[in-house]
C-alpha cells in the first residue's frame, strides 16, 4: 500500500535563500492624473477624489489623489541577479497595505521591492512555493508613504505562465 | 447623524457616530471581460489567465479568472467610500483563498469590530469580504480606518 510521501528535497535552493533581504533596483514613478484616472476607471471607483480637483482640493487634499491600490500599477524594478522561478504557475495569495498618507498627483514615488520570506507548503496542487515580498514606497520629500506586504504562490511544472516573471 | 463638509457633497462619517457592529453599505460589483482587460493594462499584470480563455480553461477554470489584486481595489472602494473623505484609510489586508470568475456578481461587505480613541484619534477596525454569487466568501480581510471626531 503506497503512502504519498513529502518530498524531502526542497525547491528552496541555497540560490534561492540568497534571494532573502536583497532589494530590487528602487524604480521612480511621476503621479500623472491620466494614470490615475484610467486606473480609478479600470477599477470601476467613480470617488470624485480621483478625477474632479476642485472637489478634491475642496475635499481638503492639496490636489487629486490616487485609490489605495494605484501601488499595484508601480511596478518594482527588477533585481540585481535573475530570480531562479523554480515553477510555472502562479497564483497571488494577497497584500496588506499600511498607509501613511495619500498618494497625491505630480508627486514622484520611489518603489523597492524586498523578499523578507520564502516558503514551501505540499497541497492538493504538489509542493507550492510561497514568496513574502515588502514593497515601499516612498516620495518626493523621502517620506514612506505606504508598504505592501504581497504574498504570490507558485507551483507546478510545463510551460512558464505568461507574466510570471513580472512578480 | 450625517453632515455634510462646506462646498462638496460628501457626507462625513464621524467616529461618534460609528458603533461596533454596524454594517458598511454594500458595494455590488458586475465585472465582465472588458473590465479584467482594462485592470490587466491600467496594473500591468499581463499574467495570461486573466485575459486569454485558452489558458483559463488549460488550467481547470470555465472562464478567465479575477486579478485578486482588483477584488482588493473593490474593498478599498468598498471601505473609502463609507468613510467619505474625511477619513483616511490606514490599513487593508486581503487575502485570496478562493478563485472568482466575470459575469457574475460580486458583493463586498464590512462589519465595524472595534473602536477606539488613540492620541486623540477616532480608530476603526472593520472586517471586510467579497462574496460570490452562491453566498461563498471568496475574499476576506479587514481594514483600519481614522475618523474625525465631533469635539475637535
Amino acid at each position: 500500500m503506497a503512502t504519498p510521501e513529502a518530498p524531502n528535497e526542497t525547491v528552496i535552493s541555497e540560490e534561492l535563500q540568497s534571494f532573502i533581504g536583497l532589494e530590487s533596483v528602487a524604480a521612480t514613478y511621476d503621479i500623472e492624473r491620466h494614470a490615475v484616472e484610467r486606473f480609478a476607471a479600470a477599477i470601476g471607483d467613480s470617488n470624485p477624489l480621483y478625477s474632479d480637483r476642485t472637489f478634491a482640493e475642496s475635499a481638503s487634499y492639496e490636489s487629486l489623489i490616487a485609490p489605495p491600490t494605484f501601488f499595484r500599477s508601480l511596478l518594482p524594478g527588477s533585481y540585481p541577479k535573475p530570480y531562479p522561478e523554480p515553477f510555472a504557475h502562479i497564483l497571488d495569495g494577497g497584500s496588506k497595505y499600511r498607509y501613511n498618507e495619500p498618494v497625491r498627483v505630480g508627486d514622484q514615488i520611489t518603489v523597492i521591492c524586498k523578499i523578507t520570506d520564502l516558503f514551501e507548503k505540499h497541497g492538493r496542487m504538489g509542493t507550492m512555493l510561497f514568496k513574502v515580498s515588502e514593497l515601499s514606497y516612498t516620495n518626493q520629500e523621502g517620506r514612506l508613504v505606504a508598504t505592501q506586504t504581497s504574498t504570490t504562490i507558485t507551483y507546478g511544472t510545463g510551460e512558464k505562465d505568461s507574466g510570471i516573471d513580472d512578480h | 447623524m450625517t453632515t455634510t463638509n462646506p462646498g462638496t457633497e460628501t457626507p462625513t462619517l464621524w467616529y461618534d457616530d460609528v458603533t461596533t457592529g454596524d454594517e458598511l453599505p454594500e458595494v455590488v460589483k458586475n465585472p465582465d471581460t472588458k473590465q479584467l482587460v482594462m485592470y490587466a493594462g491600467a496594473s500591468q499584470d499581463f499574467v495570461a489567465i486573466h485575459y486569454d480563455q485558452n489558458v483559463a480553461k488549460e488550467a481547470g477554470h470555465p472562464t478567465v479568472i479575477i486579478h485578486g489584486a482588483l477584488k482588493s481595489a473593490w474593498l478599498g472602494e468598498l471601505v473609502t467610500s463609507w468613510i467619505g473623505s474625511a477619513g483616511r484609510l490606514l490599513e487593508l489586508d486581503v487575502q485570496y483563498r478562493a478563485i472568482d470568475f466575470p459575469d457574475t456578481p460580486a458583493t463586498c461587505f464590512g462589519k465595524v469590530i472595534e473602536t477606539r480613541i488613540e492620541d486623540g484619534v477616532g480608530l476603526v477596525e472593520v472586517e471586510i469580504g467579497l462574496r460570490n454569487s452562491e453566498g461563498a466568501t471568496t475574499t476576506p480581510g479587514r481594514a483600519l480606518v481614522s475618523l474625525p471626531t465631533q469635539d475637535n
